[in-house]
């Protein structure tokens, strides 16, 4: 599959210009000795985020574990320590979000966390008690973002979440998909409603969306978050096997978590990635690819490329 | 879900093989000695397949206690094991325990209050019972499990409905379908759910469906090509 996206540097350059602003966040410790974390304006409001979020599927279903609970509380900590802002959940990924709400208790509710969840029920009458039960397990005041999972009875959720951010219940609203699952209905979708953001399935493998989902974000002025980095590690299992190029320094990248992700932070659309794992030296290895150089389009080619190759 | 048909058992995963495996070890850990009243009670079970009891006072209940133990262990599943320990990886797990509590309900209901089962000795379904009580435990750890994570008859999912699938190959008359279907089919949800996230001891519930199908349905078919009586006044 031939590359689609046309980026140049300056356009690059642009896109991440504010990048400065992300010092702002002051992340809780060390993440400053490698520069300002790299974020982008959420389109309908300004507002920044950094590139790299955090998600919690399947890593952070631990259920009752109290040793795994403390686990994922260590990877938040990490998380946040590198600048990170947003973590991502679900009241389909089992005990996620309260493991989550575990996680910041212990960590005492850092400041700078963004909070994104979505609604998922077949019935729209019920979807308000159960974001209200999301948001107990996450232990928070308000969500700043609520996503219908996988566009799941879109129609019936929309009104709900437009009158809470009317009401300052919530900050934003958005509609998810993944795997390249019903790409008409979501474009359907982000041309007809306010939308704030849209979530999909983007990675170095997966760039179907890149034909008219992230243009039309971008006409739209719709934020973009990207699940499913690694394909589920899949991705990454397998290029592990092979040596990190040597190109890879050019876009400031230690190791190949950090190339797969900035393959898809460095589209000019995308808002934020949100790879998940229950590893502390991943989330640091993820973290890292919001900071230094990110790929322009020769190298965005060359990443698919080689990737390919594989 | 909408599109059902284009997910696949990866993406309906909520969990990885490390948190399904520690909730085994939380759970032996938490329902100890549990584990050692099971077992006395699966080697009784087998001892009630095996071992002639004509002429004692326990022949007459034999079916019935055996049906009583295996319902008690299919609701000892359904209550401690889905409802409260596997209910916190995921939601489906509600449902399994419907589902092994209507199991366990069945049991009662044929075997124990009409008692419509009756057994006999035939090597298969003693194989496929033993197979869960002795040999199943012991494969999760010889595959790289740990010990505290063994699933052991009686109180864990797996080897309880392979179990019982072996002792319902030893009922006599018809095949009891009615009470195979169940086990059955957590064995093909189960192995389902190990292969999605690639466990190494997959193969085992799925496994045990074959032998016990294969010989349910020989039986099945014996019985229709056996010439029926017809009476003639």
């Amino acid at each position: 599959m031939p590359p689609r996206s046309t980026l140049s540097r300056r356009t690059l350059l642009s896109s991440l210009a504010a990048a400065g602003a992300a010092s702002a966040l002051r992340p809780l410790s060390p993440a400053a000795a490698r520069g300002p974390v790299l974020s982008r304006p959420i389109p309908s409001t300004g507002e920044r985020l950094p590139i790299v979020g955090l998600g919690s599927w399947i890593t952070f279903n631990v259920g009752d574990d109290s040793a795994a609970r403390d686990s994922c509380a260590e990877v938040m900590r990490a998380f946040f320590q590198d600048g990170g802002r947003l973590i991502d959940s679900s009241p389909m990924y089992g005990s996620s979000q309260e493991v989550i709400g575990y996680g910041l208790t212990r960590l005492r509710r850092p400041s700078q966390l963004f909070t994104a969840d979505k609604v998922w029920i077949s019935s729209g009458g019920r979807g308000p008690s159960q974001i209200e039960e999301s948001r107990r397990h996450w232990g928070v005041p308000r969500f700043d973002l609520l996503q219908i999972h996988n566009l799941m009875s879109w129609e019936e959720h929309l009104p709900t979440l437009f009158a809470m951010k009317k009401a300052g219940r919530v900050r934003y609203v958005g509609v998810t998909t993944s795997e390249g699952r019903r790409h008409d209905e979501i474009e359907r979708v982000m041309r007809s409603q306010p939308l704030d953001f849209v979530q999909v399935t983007y990675n170095v493998l997966d760039r179907e969306v890149e034909d008219r989902i992230l243009p039309l974000a971008r006409e739209r002025k719709i934020a973009v978050i990207t699940n499913r980095p690694f394909r589920q590690g899949a991705l990454i299992r397998m290029v592990e096997r092979h040596p990190l190029p040597a190109w890879a320094r050019e876009a400031d990248c230690a190791n190949w978590a950090q190339i797969l992700l900035k393959f898809i932070v460095s589209h000019p659309a995308v808002n934020c990635a949100i790879p998940a794992t229950s590893r502390v030296d991943h989330v640091r290895q993820n973290a890292g690819a919001a900071y230094g150089r990110l790929p322009d389009e020769a190298m965005r080619r060359r990443i698919v490329a080689h990737v390919e190759a594989l | 879900m909408p599109e059902w048909w284009t997910y696949t058992l990866s993406d309906i995963q909520s969990f990885s093989l490390h948190s399904y495996y520690r909730l085994f070890e939380l759970y032996n850990a938490a329902i100890w000695p549990a584990q050692v009243i099971a077992v006395a009670l699966g080697l009784g079970i087998g001892s009630g397949l095996h071992l002639p009891h004509r002429g004692s006072g326990l022949h007459k209940w034999r079916s019935r206690i055996i049906a009583a133990l295996l319902a008690a262990c299919w609701l000892w599943v359904a209550i401690v094991f889905h409802a409260h320990r596997y209910a916190t990886l995921t939601c489906t797990a509600r449902c399994f325990a419907w589902g092994f509590g209507l199991e366990a309900a069945l049991l009662l209901w044929i075997g124990v209050i009409r008692g419509r089962l009756t057994f006999e000795r035939r090597p298969a379904g003693l194989a496929i019972f033993l197979f869960a009580l002795v040999v199943q435990p012991l494969i999760g750890p010889l595959l790289g499990r740990s010990w505290r994570q063994v699933e052991i008859f009686g109180v864990a999912p797996d080897p309880t409905a392979i179990a019982t699938l072996g002792v319902l190959l030893l009922a006599t008359g018809r095949v009891r379908w009615e009470l195979m279907v169940l086990p059955l089919l957590w064995c093909a949800i189960s192995g389902a759910t190990l292969l999605s996230m690639n466990a190494p001891d997959a193969w085992i519930p799925l496994a045990a469906t074959v032998p016990s199908l294969s010989v349910a349905v020989s039986k099945a078919l014996a019985r229709r090509r056996r010439p029926q009586t017809t009476i003639l006044i």
